[in-house]
C-alpha cells in the first residue's frame, strides 16, 4: 500500500483515536473521572495536553468534570470529557445546562452495558436514548456515532466542528468495542484546528442570545473580552436575563434550542450506503455493528442476494429523510443494534409502515456476527 | 440612584428579586465596593449557585454565569484555568456550597485553586421555602425539621481550612465595611479564598427558627453573637459556644496557587524527564 506523505499512519485503539481527533481539532482542555472503558482517553489526554499549553483535569467526579468544560467553553477553550455508563448517567444535568446556555462542549461516551453498574468491560449501545433524551427538558443535541477507529478520529474532529457552529453539546457515541480496538487511522497533517467565530455585532451592541432567522447565535465571545455576559441556567431574553416568568420568551427560546438543530439536518446528516440501487433488502446500522453487518451484505450478494447497507454516522438528528426516501423495492430493513431494540422505531417512523422493519437486537455484551445478520437477511429472502 | 449602583448594576434587571430585608443586598454593595476599590471589574468572572444568594452576581455587569446547583466551583475551575488572569469570584449559598456542593467546595479547596467563595450562610434553604440545611442548628425548627433538626452543623470555616483553603474568613450582613475590605482583600488572595457571610432570612429562618421577622432585630441579634477573632482567642470552649467568631480566621500566602503550579508543570512537561 502507498502511504500518502501528508499523513501519519498510526496503530492505535479508538480511545486514543478519539484523542487524536480532539487535539487536531483545537481542543485544548480536558476533565475527566476514572471510568471503564474509557479511561484512556484521560490518561493520554493527562499526557498529551501540557506540552501543547492545555489542561487536563483529574476532577473529583463527573459532574464536575463536565461542569469544568463548560466553564472552559465560555472561558474561551475548545473543550472536552469522557466517560461511559454511570459516568455519562451523572453528567446529564451538564448536558442540559451546556444545551440551554449554549455552550460547545464535546461529550465522548464510549458506550458499556447498562443498566447501573451492568457490565463495565463490555460493549452496547444503550445509552443511544440517554444521548438524546437523558437531561431534563426540551432540547436538541447532535450524537455522532463511529464504527472504526478511523471513524473516531474523524468524527471527534467533527463532533468540535458541529459544536462550535451550532453551539451544542455534541456526543461521540463510541462503545467498548471501538474503545479497545487497534487499528491503522490514517492522521491528515496540517489539519486546521477548529475556529470559534468571534461576534460580529459590536461590543456594547451585543446581545449574546440574540438569533439570527436560522436559530444561530452571533458567534461566541469568551469572558473578560469586554461583552460583560450574562449565562443563565434559566430560560432568558436575548440579553441573557432571566425570563423564567415571561412565557412567550420561553416558549421562544425552547422552541428555537429544538429548531436550531433539527432546521439544519440536512448539512449534519452523514450516512454511508453501499448496493443500495437494487437492493431489495437494506441492513440500516451505525457504530460497531456497522462492520459484521457489511460483511453479512456482501456475503449476501455473493449468494445473489439483493442486499444493501446503509449506515447511519450522524444517530442524532436521526436522518428521517435518507430511510424515508429510500429506493422504491426496497422492501425489507434490518436493524442490528446492541441493545433491547431502541433505534429500530426511529427506522419504523421514519418508514410510516410503508417497509418492513426487522429488530436485530443483541445483549449481554457481544456483537452480532456476520452469520446472524446474514441469517436474517436469507430468512427474510426465502 | 447611588453612583456605585450606577456604574456597576444592571439596571435593566433591577428591582431584585429578594424579601424585603434580606442580607444579599447588602453583601451585593459590598462585593462592589470591593471591586471598585481594585478596580478589576473586567477582570472578575462572576458565578452564582443556585438559591437566593446565587442572584447576587446577575445584578452585576460582569462576565457572569449563573450556574447548576452546587457547581459553582467546577465552572470556575474551568474559567480559571483557561485563563489564570482571570478573578472569579463565586456566590453560593450554604446549601449550595455544603450541601449539594460539598464535595466539589472541599476538592477546590484542597488544589488551592485561585478563586474567592462567599458562601452565604443563612442556615436554612430560602428560595424554596424555608427547609433544613447543613447549617441550621441543633434543634432548630424548619419546613422538614419538623420536630426540631436532629442534625448537628457543619463549620464552614473550619471545613474549608480543613480542606485546604488558604484564606479563610468569616462575617455577618450586620458588618458591611468590614465585608468590603475582607472581599477585596480575598480578591487580592492569589489561592483558594473562603468568605462564609452570615446573613439574616426574615423570611425564613426568622419567621421559623428565631421568631424575629424584623430584619433590623435580625442584624442585632446576628451582632450579638459575634466576637471578633483576636478577642475570641483569648477565650475558653465554654465562653465561645454558641458564639460567630469573625475577622480573618486562617490567612496562607506561601501555598503555590493551583493554575500556576499546574502551568508551570506543564511548561517543563517533554522536556528531559
Amino acid at each position: 500500500m502507498i502511504e500518502e506523505p501528508n499523513q501519519e499512519v498510526k496503530i492505535l485503539q479508538g480511545n486514543e483515536a478519539v484523542v487524536e481527533g480532539a487535539l487536531a481539532a483545537g481542543c485544548r482542555f480536558f476533565a475527566g473521572y476514572p471510568i471503564t472503558p474509557a479511561t484512556e482517553i484521560a490518561e493520554m489526554m493527562a499526557e498529551r495536553l501540557p506540552p501543547l499549553n492545555g489542561v487536563f483535569l483529574q476532577m473529583e467526579d463527573e459532574i464536575a468534570s463536565i461542569c469544568a468544560a463548560i466553564g472552559a467553553s465560555f472561558g474561551g477553550m475548545l473543550a472536552c470529557t469522557a466517560s461511559s455508563g454511570p459516568g455519562i448517567s451523572l453528567m446529564q444535568e451538564g448536558v442540559g445546562y451546556a444545551a440551554e446556555t449554549e455552550a460547545p462542549i464535546v461529550v465522548v461516551n464510549v458506550m458499556r452495558g447498562g443498566p447501573s453498574t451492568g457490565m463495565p468491560t463490555a460493549p452496547s449501545q444503550q445509552d443511544i436514548m440517554q444521548a438524546k433524551w437523558g437531561s431534563h427538558g426540551d432540547y436538541e443535541i447532535i450524537a455522532l456515532m463511529p464504527s472504526s477507529c478511523q471513524e473516531a478520529f474523524r468524527l471527534t474532529y467533527r463532533a468540535f466542528v458541529l459544536a462550535q457552529r451550532y453551539r451544542v453539546p455534541v456526543y461521540v457515541l463510541s462503545d467498548e468495542i471501538i474503545g479497545h480496538t487497534r487499528e491503522k487511522v490514517r492522521i491528515p497533517q496540517g489539519l486546521a484546528p477548529v475556529e470559534r467565530q468571534k461576534p460580529r455585532a459590536e461590543k456594547k451592541n451585543y446581545w449574546p442570545f440574540k438569533a439570527g432567522p436560522d436559530g444561530l447565535l452571533d458567534g461566541m465571545p469568551a469572558f473578560n473580552e469586554g461583552y460583560k455576559l450574562l449565562i443563565d441556567g434559566q430560560l432568558h431574553d436575548e440579553q441573557g436575563r432571566r425570563a423564567a416568568h415571561i412565557p412567550e420568551v420561553c416558549a421562544r427560546l425552547t422552541e428555537r434550542l429544538c429548531r436550531k438543530i433539527t432546521i439544519h439536518r440536512e448539512e449534519i446528516y452523514e450516512l454511508e450506503t453501499a448496493f443500495i440501487d437494487d437492493a431489495e433488502m437494506v441492513v440500516v446500522c451505525f457504530g460497531s455493528p456497522a462492520r459484521p453487518a457489511l460483511r453479512a451484505v456482501k456475503e449476501a450478494r455473493r449468494k445473489g442476494i439483493r442486499a444493501g447497507y446503509l449506515k447511519i454516522l450522524t444517530v442524532w438528528p436521526f436522518p428521517v429523510e435518507r430511510i424515508r426516501d429510500l429506493p422504491e423495492q426496497v422492501h425489507t430493513l434490518i436493524v442490528p443494534e446492541l441493545n433491547v431494540g431502541r433505534v429500530v422505531h426511529e427506522v419504523e417512523h421514519a418508514t410510516a409502515g410503508r417497509k418492513e422493519v426487522l429488530s436485530l437486537p443483541k445483549l449481554g455484551g457481544l456483537l452480532h456476527t456476520p452469520g446472524e445478520i446474514l441469517e436474517a437477511i436469507e430468512r427474510r429472502n426465502r | 440612584m447611588n453612583p456605585m449602583g450606577e456604574k456597576y448594576l444592571r439596571k435593566d434587571s433591577l428591582p431584585f428579586l429578594w424579601c424585603p430585608g434580606c442580607g444579599n443586598g447588602t453583601i451585593l454593595a459590598a462585593t462592589i465596593r470591593a471591586i471598585d476599590q481594585l478596580g478589576v471589574i473586567d477582570d472578575v468572572a462572576l458565578i452564582g449557585g443556585i438559591g437566593c444568594s446565587g442572584w447576587i452576581p446577575v445584578y452585576i455587569k460582569a462576565d457572569v454565569f449563573h450556574v447548576l446547583h452546587g457547581r459553582t466551583m467546577a465552572f470556575g475551575t474551568g474559567l480559571k484555568m483557561s485563563d489564570p488572569k482571570r478573578k472569579v469570584v463565586i456566590f453560593t449559598g450554604d446549601g449550595d456550597c455544603l450541601g449539594i456542593g460539598g464535595n466539589h467546595f472541599i476538592h477546590t479547596a484542597r488544589r488551592n485553586l485561585g478563586m474567592t467563595v462567599l458562601m452565604v450562610n443563612n442556615q436554612i434553604y430560602g428560595m424554596t421555602g424555608g427547609q433544613v440545611a447543613p447549617t441550621t442548628p441543633l434543634a432548630a425548627k424548619t419546613k422538614t425539621s419538623f420536630f426540631g433538626n436532629p442534625e448537628d452543623p457543619f463549620d464552614a470555616c473550619e471545613l474549608a481550612k480543613a480542606a485546604g483553603a488558604t484564606y479563610v474568613a468569616r462575617w455577618t450582613a450586620a458588618h458591611p465595611i468590614p465585608l468590603s475590605k475582607t472581599i477585596a482583600e480575598a480578591i487580592s488572595h492569589e489561592g483558594f479564598a473562603f468568605v462564609e457571610i452570615i446573613a439574616q432570612c426574615p423570611t425564613q429562618a426568622g419567621r421559623l427558627m428565631y421568631g424575629i421577622s424584623d430584619p433590623a432585630a435580625m442584624l442585632e441579634f446576628l451582632k450579638g453573637k459575634t466576637i471578633p477573632a483576636q478577642a475570641a482567642q483569648n477565650l475558653s470552649e465554654e465562653e465561645r459556644k454558641g458564639k460567630l467568631i469573625i475577622g480573618k480566621l486562617f490567612h496562607d500566602s506561601e501555598k503555590t496557587e493551583f493554575s500556576k503550579r499546574y502551568y508551570q508543570m506543564a511548561a517543563s512537561s517533554g522536556k528531559g524527564d
